[in-house]
């Protein structure tokens, strides 16, 4: 049987959970990719800087939500966190344990219990295999999981689970809808029972209707097996809907983190207010008095980021200090001790509160 | 905008009319699996200076119907088998190749969501902007290269000068839907048809994108069609809504009405089950089961199957478009019970 370390489980909660000890908790992870030039001798001419210094924790139950726009480092975060890359730097502590430092059993036991979802449906699943065998898969890596002769039963079981027919289990991805396949992804991620599941953009490639249904699902999953989650999307909305904490990202770095609604009702940070002003509302009412912060031109690349502040060259209040000094993630000077809820992590030098989504009740 | 010449093949009488008028469009693809019906009776009409959204989930028809307005229809498979595509009153349909290929570019332009595909990969954009006009209008190559410039710094695209001379590959994805709006406006048209034209970008460059068009469309006063699977972006910039199902409108009204108080349930449908970012929100409300298959599409009303309201006679009798107002018009037998209904959907059962 597995030699997985199985401390008693913490109750579930629905809010951010401090107090409690993290599952996980992420330091100082970088991710640099080399540049390299010439083709016979290859010479290092720089590196992308696709993650650069990111620290979160995550708490048993909970969901977190890790938002930001496309090449800010968010699947390399996932991947980081799943060992199919290694960081350059920093620690991801495992209640406690460095994974990147473990190999073998205790590598493969932390392995079993983080399992990932992917973003497409439609590639993430080997069109060869049956659902029975993509699903069951994890149990040929893990033999201990599941007896030979009872595979079959478990894959059944988690069909069921996420709501597909059992009968289905000897038919091809090709012949489910995405939403389905989607389902399939997190039948696979749930088989050998781990207590994390990475969702990296899940239901991004799904209509509307069906993104309902998916997200739905996650969130009974959710409680009925007591995961938790760190959910990646560039949709704030559906980030909104189902987590607890959130993470915004911008070039490599989490800039403001905190509950879901100090994020969404109180930023501080000029980048996620702009973000958050950019997302078209569902209200024809909203449009005459909501204000729109259009920034200016395009993310900078991450081989070549600016100096300081990252977010400096986009932002509308940028000052000398934003040139020359890097802010750190922390609770700003200004927003310290007044226990509201614009107390929480923002790296702005001029972190200010500005309600840019108007509530709708 | 175009010279009186120019539009001289227009009736006078048809002026009072909308600049577009899309009647029973019937579109078939006739593959090996069988008749796929993609559009099965689309009516909406668009006028000088208004933005309709047409609005619909992947393979509701939107792409194919706008693609038989534009006359870029993939035939075969594809054909027209009825229905009228009025322009000023004209029947597109009725025009020959040659005919309509001078309306399309010149008079109504498509921009399309994907704008690495769209453009010629192997020609810099000052060749392709220019080409609308050295081919359109018989300028020079030179003028053409300066119309190109002006063009770009229209759509505010950074060092243009420079920038002509770049490959569509060269930009990243926020300023190569630029390029692309640049080249629809490039002979400035009356009417835009934008397909899912900022689904691909990220959220920033999207409001940038959209505020964009919104302002050329004012500056010009054109038609714009916008085609999205986006609540959000319609409630933003649209004047009035198109919803499609199963190939056929299912709802149209005026943007502010619908959202207060949509008359077909499948809009309700969608409407409460999208996650908002100014509400946390309980459990979504989903619809159930997938859209139809379009080589099968089921008998009475297409959305039966999946719907809460549907009764006997849904199975079996196909709704017309009932007039709910001046304004608004509703393909569902019930519609007076789903516009009654003011719970959330989520709450029924
Ligand atoms: N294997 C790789 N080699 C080089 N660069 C990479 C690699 N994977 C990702 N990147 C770069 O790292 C940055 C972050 O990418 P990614 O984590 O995929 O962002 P996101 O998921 O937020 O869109 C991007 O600039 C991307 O091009
Ligand atoms: N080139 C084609 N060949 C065969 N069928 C097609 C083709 N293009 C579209 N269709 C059919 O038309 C349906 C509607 O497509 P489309 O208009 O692109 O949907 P959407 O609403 O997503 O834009 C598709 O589901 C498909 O069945
Ligand atoms: S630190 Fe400066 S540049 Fe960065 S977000 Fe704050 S004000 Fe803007
Ligand atoms: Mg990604
Ligand atoms: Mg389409």
């Amino acid at each position: 049987m597995t030699t997985a370390p199985q401390p008693t489980k913490p109750e579930p909660s629905a809010s951010g959970s401090p107090g409690r000890e993290p599952i996980l908790q992420v330091r100082g992870l970088v991710k640099h990719f080399p540049l390299t030039q010439g083709i016979l001798f290859k010479k290092q001419v720089g590196a992308v800087q696709a993650v650069d210094g990111v620290d979160f924790d995550l708490y048993p139950g909970e969901t977190l939500g890790i938002v930001g726009e496309s090449g800010c480092g968010k699947s390399t975060v996932a991947k980081l966190l799943m060992n199919l890359e290694q960081p350059t730097r920093g620690e991801i502590l495992y209640r406690g344990e460095d994974i990147s430092k473990l190999s073998g059993r205790a590598l493969k036991a932390v392995r079993r219990n983080i399992q990932m979802v992917f973003q497409d449906p439609y590639t993430s699943l080997n069109p060869r295999m049956t659902v029975g065998d993509i699903i069951g898969e994890p149990f040929e890596i893990h033999p201990d999981a599941a007896p030979k002769g009872e595979r079959r039963r478990r894959v059944q079981e988690l069909l069921d689970v996420v709501g597909l027919n059992p009968e289905y289990i000897n038919r091809y991805p090709h012949q489910f809808s995405g939403g389905q396949r989607q389902r399939i992804g997190i039948a696979r991620g749930l088989a050998l029972r781990p207590e994390i599941i990475v969702a990296d953009e899940p239901v991004s490639a799904l209509d509307v209707s069906v993104q309902a249904q998916v997200v739905n699902l996650m969130e009974r999953l959710q409680d009925e097996f007591d995961l938790s989650y760190m959910f990646i999307a560039h949709d704030l909305s559906i980030v909104r809907h189902i987590a607890d904490r959130v993470g915004v990202m911008y070039l490599g770095r989490i800039v403001e983190t905190g509950a879901d609604a100090a994020i969404y009702e109180h930023p501080t940070h000029p980048y996620t207010q702009a973000l958050l002003s950019a997302v078209p509302v569902p209200n024809p009412e909203a449009r005459e008095h909501r204000e729109r912060i259009i920034l200016s031109g395009d993310v900078p690349s991450p081989a070549d980021p600016p100096s300081g502040c990252r977010f400096r060259t986009r932002c509308w209040k940028a000052q000398e200090k934003c040139v020359v000094e890097d802010p750190p993630l922390t609770v700003p000077d200004v927003f310290r001790g007044t226990a509201g809820p614009a107390e929480h992590p923002s790296a702005c030098h001029f972190a200010e509160e500005k309600i840019v989504v108007p509530r709708d009740e | 905008m175009a010279t009186a010449a120019e539009m001289s093949t227009e009736p006078v009488s048809a002026r009072g009319g909308p600049l577009l008028d899309v009647r029973n469009l019937h579109v078939e693809f006739r593959t090996r699996e069988g008749v796929a019906r993609a559009v099965n009776g689309v009516d909406y009409a668009v006028d000088a200076g208004e933005t309709l959204a047409v609005l619909g989930e992947s393979g509701s028809g939107k792409s194919v119907t706008a693609q038989a307005i534009m006359g870029i229809l993939d035939s075969p498979p594809g054909f027209v088998t009825q229905g009228q595509v009025l322009f000023h009153g004209e029947d597109l349909l009725k025009f020959g190749t040659e005919q309509r290929r001078k309306v399309r570019g010149a008079r109504m332009a498509m921009i399309f969501q994907d704008a690495l595909s769209a453009l010629n990969p192997v020609l810099n954009v000052g060749e392709q902007l220019g080409e609308m006009f050295t081919v359109h209008r018989g300028l020079s190559r030179k003028d053409a290269r300066a119309k190109a410039v002006e063009l770009m710094e229209r759509v505010r695209i950074p060092a243009a000068k420079e920038r002509v001379r770049s490959y569509p590959h060269q930009f990243s994805g926020g300023m190569r839907q630029r390029v692309m709006i640049a080249m629809a406006m490039a002979l400035e048209p009356e009417l835009i048809i934008a397909d899912e034209p900022t689904t691909a970008l990220d959220v920033t460059v999207q409001a940038q994108v959209m505020d964009l068009l919104a302002e050329l469309q004012r500056e010009y006063n054109m038609g714009l069609i916008l085609i999205t699977h986006d609540l959000g972006v319609v409630a933003d910039v649209a004047d009035k809504i198109a919803v499609m199902y199963a190939g056929r409108i299912v709802e149209t009204s005026p943007v502010h009405d619908i959202y207060r108080a949509p008359a077909h349930p499948y809009t309700k449908g969608l409407l409460d089950s999208i996650p908002r970012v100014d509400q946390k929100g309980q459990e979504l409300y989903a619809i159930k089961g997938l859209p139809p298959n379009l080589l099968h599409i089921p008998p009475g009303c297409a959305f039966h199957p999946r719907c809460p309201l549907a009764q006997d006679i849904c199975r079996t009798k196909i709704p017309p478009l009932y007039r709910v107002s001046e304004v608004r018009a509703s393909a569902c037998h019930f519609w007076k019970e789903c516009i009654g209904d003011d719970r959330p959907a989520a709450d029924k059962t």
